[in-house]
Formats: C-alpha cells, structure tokens, sequence
C-alpha cells in the first residue's frame, strides 16, 4: 500500500516538473512575445496542476486527509494562468510587440484598422484627451 | 528512492525557475517580463507542493493558495499598467 502510494505520487510529481521544465525551454528559446506566452502559460500551468493533483493523491492515499485547499489551489491555477496570459498578449499587442518573421498573416491588424477606437491609447485626465506616447 | 525522486523534480524546478529569471533579464518587451514573472509563481507553487509532500506535512497548502491569488493579482496589475498607464482608472 505504502509502495503504491509512493510509486504513484513520484511519477505525477516527476511528470509536473519535467512539463514545468519544458514550458521554461519554450520561454527561453521561442522567437517573440506571443508564442514564448504560449508556451509558458499551457505548459507550466499542466506542470503544476500534475505536480498538484500528486501532492493531492498523496496525502489522500498515506493520511486518508482530503484537502479542500489543494483542490481549490488546482482550480485557480487552472482558471487564472489562462487569463493572465490572454491579457499580458493583448497589452502587448496594443504595445506594438514585435512580431516574429515566420509570421504569415495579422488578421487583427485588419480589425483594428476597420475599428480605430480599439487601438488608440488614451488616458482621460480631467475631461480632456491625452495621448499616450509608446 | 522515493526522497530522491522528489530531490529531483525539485532541482528540475529550480532549474525551471532559473530558466524563467533568464528571460526576465533579458527579455525585449516587458510583456515577456511579466509572464515569466507569472511562470516564476507558478512553478513556486509546484514547489511548495513538493515541500509537503517531502516533509509531510499540511501547513503549507494556505501558502499555495496564497502564492496563486497573489501572483494572478499582480500580473493582471502590471498588464493594466502597460496596456493603458494606470492600475485603477477614475469614474468621471
């Protein structure tokens, strides 16, 4: 039993990290803002709900003890890395971000240039219309 | 065996965590900076799970809880700031 335990939980949490490890190359090696996002936001957040869901069966198998706090640890892990990459992508596409040069086709571009409104960075001081340098 | 199976996935995080520092200090944009200032808590996280496993322990699993909201927290902050210049904007 305690074998078992033991074998179960060192492959979840061996599995975790080398995820982990592989989301940290993607962000070292990809080319520009966007894949290195995508890479490290899907990647590192199934490394930790593996590493989690290990820690979680452990202490479910050897303490018979389940934690409410690591299954809503998981969950928010799992719904907030998505959003704070969806939001650190846009603001850098509203930067300008470089872009890199395997990219064949921006079709936000064209939406932006048809709804000008989106684009333009303006901050609102006291009625009246600031523009914002990059 | 099984100590040195959780030895090992916590150098791989350390090294995760190494690799993620290299793209904050170099990285060109600072949208690179705050993602991999996101994977850095991230991976605190797995981290700290394994701690408890090692040392069998359950006091930490409030630190996890803690470490995700704050780091969701801050990210979405910095990516406020550099999509419009403000954290929090005024009703007018």
């Amino acid at each position: 039993m305690n074998g078992i335990t033991e074998i179960i939980t060192a492959i979840f949490i061996l599995i975790g990290s080398v995820i982990s490890l592989l989301a940290a190359v993607g962000l070292v090696r990809l080319p520009d803002v966007y894949t290195r996002s995508h890479a490290a936001s899907k990647s590192s957040t199934l490394g930790v709900l593996c590493v989690l869901t290990g820690t979680l069966l452990f202490f479910l198998m050897s303490d018979g003890y389940f934690s409410i706090r690591l299954i809503l640890g998981i969950f928010f892990v799992f719904l907030t890395a998505p959003v704070a990459a969806h939001v650190i992508c846009r603001a850098a596409y509203r930067n300008n971000a470089p872009v890199a040069d395997t990219m064949v086709e921006d079709e936000l571009k064209e939406y932006y240039e048809l709804h000008p409104d989106y684009k333009k960075k303006s901050v609102v001081v006291e009625e009246t219309t600031v523009q914002v340098e990059d | 065996m099984f100590k040195t199976v959780l030895f090992i996935s916590l150098c791989l995080l350390a090294l995760t965590i190494l690799l993620n520092l290299y793209r904050v200090v170099k990285g060109p944009t600072s949208a690179d900076r705050i993602q991999a200032l996101d994977s850095v808590g991230i991976n605190l996280i797995a981290s700290i799970g394994i701690f408890s496993v090692l040392f069998h322990t359950r006091a930490f699993f409030d630190l996890m809880l803690l470490i995700g909201i704050l780091s969701f927290i801050g990210t979405i902050a910095f990516a406020r700031f550099i999509e419009r210049s403000v954290v929090i904007e005024r009703d007018n």
